[in-house]
């Protein structure tokens, strides 16, 4: 069929106009977000590295099929030398040496970063939704909700959450479920707080009260209205709570409460190198590295991608910024707040 | 008069905080079979008579509202009872623990704040100085690196060969200000750079912000044209406006830390408050459990009204409610 009908063609010509149109109307906060994202070095080179980290403990398997070394199979004769030690780097095919036991490290190293990748995510995933439910409700509904919501969420944030964490894994026996809940409990808090206060500010705003006009329901106007104007500084918040999760993880398997072995993660990996650092640098020195190149990456990506989000941030280096001035007794909480958190586990 | 009433309304809050903490605590170690307590207190081969015995001693038997009335009564008269295991009291470990945590704490507070502070202002001041890129980084690597990796680090690869070539000055454990201060810092040194290199990480960003962010504001330029020297707008008119958000931050940190600064502690073997509460949980200890957990909330409790109370006093824009 060669031939287009009258209709057909017209339709497809007002698509074209509007697209050109779309074009020079300008580019959405996301198209833009994306192009300063772009051009920051630093930030796609920590893009790169976290998917290179996803894309090694993803293909963990793989490996074993090259190597030969499941994770948690010791090898007491190649893996260890005459005196019962872990051999080196690039000996008998452990292409980082072996752990205490004779496993191969780097294996367990790949299989660490399932768990800590994996616990990053979705603790992060869940506390996020939870902490922008209950920003929103505390913030958009105010009374009686806020005060119960807003002391609560002060009370989680200023509880002594490394011996609740600690308490709760006891108690609830140490598993991963128990581990992905404990720290997604103690992760809403802050992203709660930012949330009511973008929220108070937010709710204020004519177009909430057209919707309401319309009669859009207090869940419309919270998720459908206010919520899609307080995703970048959300965004931000979940990009830069990740690491601090991997970071709890890690923390909580190197006091022992954490996932268990045989299980590989890099804080039990790196609570086990302990006895073995006079005769085996890698034994400490591999798994540390693998975390603190995990963390910095997010990090650095989360400081990234709020550069790229907040427009006013070349300017506050030029120190020209005017920032609206702070009446309350409250901690600052700006748009994009830093990460400045109740900080990791001490 | 504003303030007596402010201070009220806060003390009654932070009771019911620490109130609502305790009890959360006590119940929630009720979530936990009671047996493996006892189990563990009356030995390897202990028969079934002898476990229910020592149930009974502890008075693990009553309905737990009968001993949730006994916590709270003996919690109003300043008890908080006695470890099931050692038998000595509540109040006197924590009188015993809290030495090696606020060691830790003050000692770590003020490198910290030395180091942030600074290094925060002349980041704030030279922005994109080479100076600056620096501190970012080392800032990111602060913030990234788990406190137990740093602590470890610093006992293999500083303690230990320090240690070995007969340089005894540095030392781990706890050894109390009584020995002399050489002794206490000598033990404390490491244990206060670990906490300081994760503290003065949160501190340079947030004193860097706040200044840039100060900088920025209408009155500076007005103290600039007036003719003040750079010195005396950056320090008189920009710092001191932009401390008040590390004050606020300061005051949680160190509400939280007093309360046991547990990776650290038991990275060192400090024996401090956070030491103790793991291994009060780890061994089904409730007494002790619940007596620390309720200390570590009071102090945090104590520190937000002392933040809030400050915060009014170093930037008058704040009104007390």
């Amino acid at each position: 069929m060669t031939s287009i009908s009258e209709i057909e063609f017209e339709a497809r010509g007002a698509d074209a106009a509007q697209d050109s149109a779309a074009r020079v109307e300008g580019r959405s906060q996301w198209q833009l977000t994306w192009r300063r994202l772009r051009s920051d070095k630093v930030a796609i080179a920590a893009i790169i590295v976290v998917l290179i980290m996803i894309g090694l403990a993803i293909a963990a398997p793989a490996f074993v099929a090259i190597t030969h070394h499941p994770p948690d199979v010791a090898y007491p004769n190649q893996g260890e030398n005459e005196a019962g030690l872990p051999v080196g780097p690039g000996t008998a095919g452990f292409w980082l040496g072996t752990d205490g036991t004779g496993r191969d490290l780097f294996i367990r190293i790949l299989y660490g970063a399932r768990i800590s990748l994996f616990v990053g995510v979705v603790t992060t995933a869940i506390g996020t939704v939870a902490g922008v439910s209950i920003g929103l409700m505390a913030g958009y509904f105010g009374g009686v909700i806020d005060a119960v919501l807003a002391r609560f969420t002060d009370a989680v944030l200023a509880f002594p959450y490394i011996v609740l964490a600690l308490a709760l894994a006891v108690v609830l026996g140490p598993s991963l479920t128990v581990i992905i809940g404990v720290i997604s409990f103690f992760a809403w808090a802050g992203i709660a707080r930012i949330v009511r206060g973008q929220t108070l500010s937010i709710k204020e705003k004519e177009y909430i009260e057209a919707a309401r006009s319309l009669g859009a329901g207090p869940f419309r106007i919270m998720f459908f209205d206010i919520l899609p104007n307080l995703l970048a500084p959300v965004l931000v918040l979940a990009t830069l709570y990740i690491p601090q999760a991997v970071v709890f993880e890690s923390t909580l398997s190197y006091l022992g409460l954490g996932i268990q072995p045989p299980t590989a993660s890099w804080g039990n990996i790196l609570a086990d190198a302990q006895n073995f650092y006079q005769t085996s640098w890698w034994y400490v020195v591999f798994p540390a590295l693998a975390l603190l190149i995990t963390t910095l990456a997010f990090n650095l990506l989360g400081d990234g991608i709020r550069d790229a989000m907040d427009p006013r941030t070349e300017r506050v280096l030029a120190g020209r910024r005017n920032r609206k001035r702070r009446k309350r007794v409250s901690r600052p909480s700006g748009d994009f707040p830093d990460p400045v958190r109740p900080a990791q586990a001490r | 008069m504003a303030i007596v009433g402010f201070l009220i309304r806060r003390i009654l809050t932070g009771i019911v905080v620490v109130w609502l903490v305790s009890t959360g605590a006590f119940f929630l170690f009720f979530a936990r079979p009671v047996a493996t307590v006892a189990r563990e207190l009356a030995g390897r081969a202990a028969t079934p008579q002898v476990i229910a015995e020592v149930i009974r001693n502890l008075g693990l038997n009553q309905p737990i509202m009968v001993q949730y009335w006994h916590f709270l009564d003996g919690l109003l008269h300043g008890n908080l009872g006695y470890s099931y295991f050692t038998q000595e009291s509540v109040d006197t470990m924590i009188k015993q623990d809290a030495p090696p945590t606020i060691s830790v704490v003050i000692g770590g507070m003020v490198l910290w704040l030395v180091v942030g502070i600074s290094v925060g202002i002349i980041s704030a001041t030279r922005a994109r100085s080479l100076f600056d890129r620096v501190s970012n980084v080392l800032v990111l690597i602060g913030l990234s690196m788990p406190v137990f990796v740093i602590g470890e680090l610093l006992v293999l690869y500083v303690f230990l060969p320090l240690n070995e070539h007969g340089f005894k000055w540095v030392g781990t454990g706890y050894a109390g200000i009584t020995q002399g201060f050489g002794v206490w810092s000598g033990h404390m040194i490491l244990p206060w750079i670990t906490l300081a290199a994760v503290q003065a990480a949160v501190y340079t960003r947030l004193t860097r912000g706040q200044l840039l962010d100060t900088l920025g504001e209408d009155y500076i330029r007005t103290a600039r044209a007036k003719g003040l020297s750079e010195r005396r707008v950056i320090f008189r008119h920009g710092v001191r406006a932009a401390l008040t958000p590390v004050v606020s931050q300061l005051g949680v940190d160190v509400g939280q830390l007093l309360g046991g600064v547990v990776v650290v502690e038991v990275v060192f073997g400090l024996g401090g408050l956070g030491q103790t509460s793991v291994q009060a949980i780890d061994t089904d200890n409730l007494p002790v459990i619940i007596g620390f957990v309720i200390i570590a909330a009071a102090f945090v409790v104590v520190a937000n009204i002392i933040v809030d109370l400050v915060y009014s006093i170093l930037d008058p824009r704040v009104r007390i409610t």
